[in-house]
């Protein structure tokens, strides 16, 4: 039953990402472009989620256990430390320069597009380099403490700063760049 | 503010909440796609069945949308190189922030943790900025 529930939360999930819009990459730049054309429609789509889930989990979590497993597994940090932060942002960055989010990506894949492909496949690498980073940092010094080495990640930080000296092209087009 | 769509973007949001809530209320589990994806690559496997088949969910939810509304599905903004950063980095990013927009964004913040309404302002005001420069500052794009 747990494995049903999973798909078909999985399945609602994509229709929900499709109708909200979230599976435009050109809607998600909308939406972030303040000082542009803003399109504000994906605040509705946060909106509508919002409003159901928190209705939801308050008597969700307020039971003992779910339906169908033992125990919740619900996150109970409540620190605000660098990675999180950090984190955030290089996401957030990733988000703004591409138009996609992990779910709409997955999503999208549907498309048979090669550019969408490419996105997952490069967030695939992005988690798998994370990951042994993250094993050779607590392998390496001790105990890892809760709070991130300050610079560790200098170097997304570079990235970051390169890529964002690189201008936006839409897909296919041919024409010589134009001057900005 | 071309193409605002209120309407369909809220019920779009709904039925995700009505998705998250699901997984939560049947299996106890956060719908927080970048954790849900990234426990199928970590070493030691365990734990795989259900982050697999709410993936394959998202990917047959994609089939539905390609075969009964292909406009739903839009074609990217950026090349393959700006593509490519752009991944690396929702992929380090989300797993170093502990999540992403569905994580952070619905689930935790519909819990009103601190940390996810922390995040997500982060990762919104990293998205304005970072396309304020791609469109208003280096000129491309509109």
């Amino acid at each position: 039953m747990k494995s049903v529930v999973a798909f078909v939360s999985g399945l609602l999930f994509a229709l929900g990402l499709g109708i909200g819009g979230m599976t435009k990459p050109e809607k998600v730049v909308a939406f972030l472009d303040v000082a542009g054309d803003w399109d504000p429609s994906l605040a509705f789509v946060m909106g509508g989620a919002l409003l159901v889930y928190f209705v939801v989990q308050r008597v969700a979590l307020a039971r003992p256990q779910p339906l169908f497993d033992r125990t919740f597994h619900v996150p109970n940090r409540r620190d605000i430390d660098a990675r999180l932060v950090v984190g955030s942002l290089l996401f957030g960055a990733g988000w703004g320069l591409g138009g996609y989010c992990p779910g709409p990506a997955l999503v999208s894949l549907a498309s048979g597009r090669a550019s969408v492909g490419v996105f997952v496949a490069a967030m695939l690498a992005g988690m798998w380099i994370f990951q042994h980073w993250n094993a050779r940092r607590v392998s390496g010094r001790s105990v890892m403490t809760r709070r991130g080495r300050r610079g560790a990640c200098a170097p997304c930080v570079g990235v970051f700063l390169v890529l964002t000296s690189k201008r936006r092209r839409p897909v296919g087009a041919h024409a010589a760049q134009r001057g900005s | 503010m071309s193409n605002f769509t209120p309407l369909s973007s809220f019920a779009g949001g709904t039925l995700i909440g009505v998705a998250a809530a699901l997984l939560l209320v049947g299996n106890g589990r956060i719908a927080g796609v970048s954790g849900i994806v990234a426990g199928l690559l970590r070493r030691p496997v365990g734990d795989t069945t259900w982050r697999a088949l709410f993936v394959a969910g998202l990917l047959a939810g994609g089939l539905v949308l390609q075969l009964t509304r292909p406009s739903a599905i839009g074609p990217s903004v950026v090349g393959f190189p700006l593509l490519v950063v752009a991944g690396l980095l929702v992929g380090f990013g989300t797993q170093l922030g502990s999540g992403c927009t569905s994580g952070h964004g619905v689930c935790g913040i519909g819990r009103l943790s601190p940390r996810s309404m922390v995040a997500t302002a982060t990762f919104m005001l990293a998205g304005a900025a970072t396309t304020y420069v791609l469109r208003h500052l280096l000129g491309g794009g509109s």
